[in-house]
């Protein structure tokens, strides 16, 4: 019963407010008559009766007040009253609210922003049927497996696929994927998007279902292939189809060959790696005939898959896992690749599969972002605290002039925690509708960031949704900044006791010696923190500047790399060769090619090829092999990157297939190799997939150039020529040097391609471009750490000024006496100064602590600095003082030239 | 008055005002005299504190008013008590002499 009549009661009340009010008034009058009465009858006179009835009472609106609190439906409308009173004040200061607002609004919107790339990357689970019972299979990280690696996540053989399929039970369903990149021009200029080989079980095991036609499943993926069809996504269908239905009608061609596409995958799906979508996905049975000779499939020594599942319901990742690994030798022994020699084999067999849960995804990039963006949320929550401060010194000084409507409310018996909320809920105002438009804020700052994020080569998608994490955070976010900036003014303001403060001047009482303490406070804690940031900052760009400038050891400007890609044409190895050293031919003689040279691997694209290194020219292979970083290349190739030679020379057209093996290897391999002697009488052999190679002789060393990334250290690198490379690879690269534009260039050497092969798959890309386009993360780091530093710097030098001038305003009077008695103006000046540099040196001393303490954190980040990095710290330091003595200069050369008179007569 | 009045145990008011109600139904100040004659002016009940329980007892379902016209000619709220609050008094009242009993057990031993 109880709720039931207290709410109904309640809500009556709630819409006859006035009803009641009156009620309850004439309630208390009648009280007051008859208690008046009463002491009459003893005597008294009315006016006195009335008097000593109205004391016992003890104040007819504390009375009111008091009933008023013993029902709920009041707390809502006093929280009314107070959000409209706090609105109107607002709404009188409309400067003050919307400074307060906005700065609120980009600082929540920033942190909400990057908040939710993180949820997207890190927390959120794959948009499948119960994402929780999703795992993954993967290596423990015992063993070891060598062979052909290729996409991102290189897992599993076709072979060993197959036996996971068959000897798991731990999986209601299992399916294997790769992520790919398709060329789906028919003809001419290539134009790749972001393919998918999947096996049948792959949609259904994840319980996606078709948003047009149908999906795959194990009935396409068969050994013949002969239904193989393509599924589309559904955002690749809208975009390059314009979401027509009659898509079902017609083809795609992948790498030159046509496949029908069969259905459209449901609107949410994007895969099941975060942070990128599939446009087209296909039977992984295709392979062999979309890839031809360099297809993976049949191969045991290629690894390109990567295997998940849904679990049994009653099975858990654990037990999926123990099962897994008590199959797993039977797995590898059956799938063992024939190439394999006694202790590859055994290394093979020493590894184990196991389970993980998958429900998240598969992501490279939460490795990569991860932490960098743990890192962001960090420095954007600094910023945050920092405007927090500086609001709540606002509202300090609000405070202030708010004192005598504080103490008078408190004088007609307005509780302390009363006026406390009221003064909340201004704050939360405040925070709130900082936080809404904050939260719009975000959805484009976030989009900003992952364009940020995106390369030409690699597309950054991320499924930014705001969802209850998100919203979750940013109304924490708002409560805890309300309570940040608005809690100590709040009690500070209503800490005065009435009597004090109404009797006071034109001063009020709140100006004692603490009240302004908590300003300083608030200013030295705002210049600690962004001396952290600023740090920080400095970091990152340094760190930046270093890798941006670093010496790779060859050239970048100036560089164009054009790829011939062989998959699609079907053409033997000699053909290839011939083909791209007919392009070579020809783009040498462009004008304005200074040089060109065709290489395997292009320096710092990612890729890569490793083999083992037999010492000496014959003898067994020690069990420890050491490895080098390989690259095939043409004659002119260190002149077309101006690598110099240190010893020997470069490649010449005698060293052909046949011809002794011969080699120029790098500086770190002939000091690690040689160790000392002349590289040139070195010789060692190769070991390739097994097999080991006749001796090299090393003809020429060159410098040392960064291989696969700029922050790797010295590789070990073995340059051999092109000419004698026996494997057949997919595509040519061709490196040329001009000093013309490279736009010139490029069209040049399109119309060259297009003479000797107008059907070749060619693309071209700036080496420069390519580079930067590595150092993304640091460029983001740097960029958005700046951004937030020089934030951070501007609001704690508002800070201060703000304190500054609020104390010369205090203590004019003071001035104007020591003007008077002889103070000249720069003893008036360095009375100011010595004020902020008191401040300036806590706060920058403890911010140089907190500095230290935190850049650790960005230790995993920062290239060729330490993150106690003296310099950086000293230059913070240093120009973080200078700007804030500026910003404290003014108010005190306004000081100095008080009039003294005005001063005192300002008493 | 207010020095040589005790202070109310904690949570009895509320009990004082279902009892003083059980007779017959009375306005505020009639419930504050009664309260005062009854424990021989030993309770002085304070407004501040009679209007608030008066408010809770009601919405909690135990009292019901009605506004009546009194011996001055002027109207007067009365609070009378529901069936639930009648019952809320039995229980109240029988819990309360367990107590008593209880406590008084005790201090006579400790004696």
């Amino acid at each position: 019963m109880g709720i039931w009549t207290n709410l109904s009661a309640g809500l009556r009340g709630l819409f006859r407010k006035r009803k009641e009010e009156q009620e309850l008034d004439e309630e208390l009058r009648d009280f007051l008559e008859k208690s008046t009465a009463e002491k009459m009858r003893s005597g008294l006179t009315r006016e006195e009766a009335l008097r000593r009835a109205r004391l016992e009472m003890g104040g007819v609106e504390a009375v009111k007040e008091s009933v008023r609190a013993a029902s709920w439906e009041t707390r809502i409308e006093t929280l009314w009253t107070d959000l409209r009173f706090g609105a109107r004040l607002l709404r009188f200061n409309p400067v003050f609210a919307s400074a307060a607002i906005l700065s609120m609004a980009h600082r929540i919107g920033a942190n909400t922003a990057i908040f939710q790339l993180l949820d997207a990357v890190r927390l959120r689970t794959l948009p499948v049927k119960n994402p929780q019972e999703i795992a993954r299979v993967a290596f423990d990280r015992r063993g070891s497996r060598s062979g052909n690696f290729s996409t991102r996540y290189p897992d599993f053989t076709y072979a060993i696929w197959e036996q996971i399929r068959d000897k798991q039970e731990g999986f209601s369903s299992v399916y294997a994927w790769a992520p790919v990149q398709f060329n789906v021009s028919p003809a001419g200029e290539v134009h790749n998007v972001q393919g998918l080989w999947v096996s049948g079980e792959f949609f259904e095991t994840l319980g996606v279902g078709p948003a047009l036609g149908r999906l795959l499943s194990t009935a396409d993926d068969q050994p013949a292939c002969a239904s193989a069809g393509a599924v589309l996504s559904y955002s690749y269908w809208q975009q390059e189809y314009g979401g027509r239905r009659d898509v079902l009608d017609g083809k795609v061609t992948i790498n030159r060959h046509p496949i029908p596409v069969i259905g459209v995958a449901a609107r949410d799906f994007y895969g099941v790696e975060v942070g990128r979508n599939f446009d087209v996905a296909v039977p992984i049975c295709a392979e062999p005939l979309i890839n031809g000779e360099n297809s993976q499939l049949k191969s045991r020594i290629g690894w390109w898959l990567s295997v998940m599942g849904r679990l049994k319901p009653d099975w858990r990742v654990e037990r999926a896992s123990a099962q897994l690994r008590a199959v797993s030798q039977s797995i590898f022994e059956a799938a063992m690749p024939p190439q394999y020699n006694a202790s590859n084999a055994k290394s093979l067999l020493a590894a184990k599969l196991v389970a993980r849960p998958g429900g998240s995804g598969v992501s490279d990039l939460r490795e990569s972002y991860a932490q960098p963006l743990w890192l962001l949320l960090a420095l954007a929550g600094l910023v945050l605290l920092i405007a927090s401060a500086n609001l709540a010194n606002l509202l300090l000084a609000r405070a202030n002039a708010r004192e005598k409507e504080m103490a008078m409310r408190m004088a007609v018996g307005a509780g302390r925690g009363r006026l406390i909320r009221q003064l909340l809920v201004e704050s939360l105002l405040l925070a709130g509708i900082g936080a809404a438009l904050g939260a719009l804020l975000a959805r484009d700052l976030s989009r900003v960031l992952v364009a940020s994020m995106s390369t030409e080569q690699a597309p950054l998608f991320v499924a930014l949704r705001t969802d209850w994490r998100v919203l979750g955070f940013t109304s924490a976010l708002a409560i805890f900044t309300c309570v940040l900036f608005g809690l100590a003014p709040a009690l500070r303001a209503t800490s005065v006791s009435p009597g004090l403060a109404l009797k006071e001047g034109g001063r009020g009482a709140t100006q004692g010696r603490w009240r302004f303490g908590l300003r300083r406070i608030l200013v030295v804690s705002q210049i600690a923190l962004s001396l952290t940031l600023l740090v920080g900052a400095l970091l990152f760009a340094r760190s930046l500047k270093n890798l941006a400038t670093l010496d790779p050891g060859f050239r970048r400007d100036g560089i164009l790399v054009v790829d011939i890609d062989f998959t699609a044409r079907h053409l033997p190895t000699e053909a290839r060769r011939a083909f791209s050293d007919e392009l070579l031919r020809r783009v040498r003689g462009i004008a304005g090619v200074n040089a060109a040279a065709t290489a395997a691997i292009v320096p710092l694209s990612g890729d890569g090829i490793g083999h083992d290194i037999l010492v000496g020219a014959s003898g067994d292979a020690p069990d420890d092999v050491p490895v080098a970083a390989f690259n095939y290349v043409s004659p002119g190739y260190f002149e077309t990157l101006q690598t110099p030679f240190l010893v020997g020379h470069d490649f010449d057209e005698h060293d052909r297939l046949g011809s002794p093996n011969v080699a120029i290897v790098n500086q770190a391999f002939a000091d690690k190799f040689a160790q000392g002697k002349n590289p040139l009488d070195f010789k060692f052999r190769v070991r390739r997939l097994m097999k080991t190679s006749a001796p090299y002789q090393i003809i020429g060393v060159v410098r040392d150039t960064k291989y696969t990334d700029l922050r790797e250290n010295r590789e070990t690198i073995v340059y051999s020529p092109q000419a004698q490379n026996e494997e057949a690879s997919n595509d040519a690269q061709i490196l040329l040097r001009s000093s013309a534009p490279l736009a010139g260039i490029l069209s040049a050497v399109k119309g060259t391609a297009n003479e000797a092969d107008p059907d070749a798959d060619i693309t071209f890309y700036n080496l420069h471009r390519m580079i930067d386009d590595g150092l993304l993360r640091d460029r983001l780091m740097a960029r958005l750490s700046g951004f937030f530093g020089i934030l951070a710097v501007l609001l704690a030098v508002v800070g201060l000024y703000g304190v500054i001038s609020y104390m010369v305003a205090r203590r004019r009077n003071e001035i104007g006496i020591r003007m008077s008695l002889g103070a000249d103006r720069r003893s008036i000046i360095s009375l100011v100064l010595r004020e902020s540099v008191l401040l300036l040196a806590i706060g920058l001393t403890i911010g140089v602590a907190l500095a230290l303490a935190v850049s650790s954190a960005a230790s995993a980040l920062l290239f060729g600095l330490k993150p106690h990095d003296a310099t950086t710290l000293m230059i913070a330091t240093v120009s973080l003082a200078a700007i804030a003595l500026a910003a404290s200069y003014l108010p005190a050369l306004r000081a100095s030239k008080l009039d003294p008179l005005e001063a005192l007569r300002h008493e | 008055m207010t020095d040589t009045s005790a202070t109310l145990v904690q949570g009895t008011l509320d009990m004082l005002i279902l009892k003083t109600l059980a007779l017959e139904p009375l306005h505020g100040w009639g419930i504050s005299q009664r309260i005062q004659q009854l424990s021989r002016g030993v309770f002085d009940v304070n407004p501040g504190s009679l209007f608030p329980a008066f408010r809770r007892l009601e919405r909690a379902g135990l009292l019901e008013c009605e506004w009546r016209t009194s011996e001055n000619n002027r109207r007067a709220k009365y609070y009378s008590l529901t069936k639930a609050g009648r019952q809320k008094l039995r229980s109240e009242t029988k819990e309360w002499e367990r107590q008593v009993a209880a406590i008084a057990r005790i201090l006579q031993t400790a004696s």
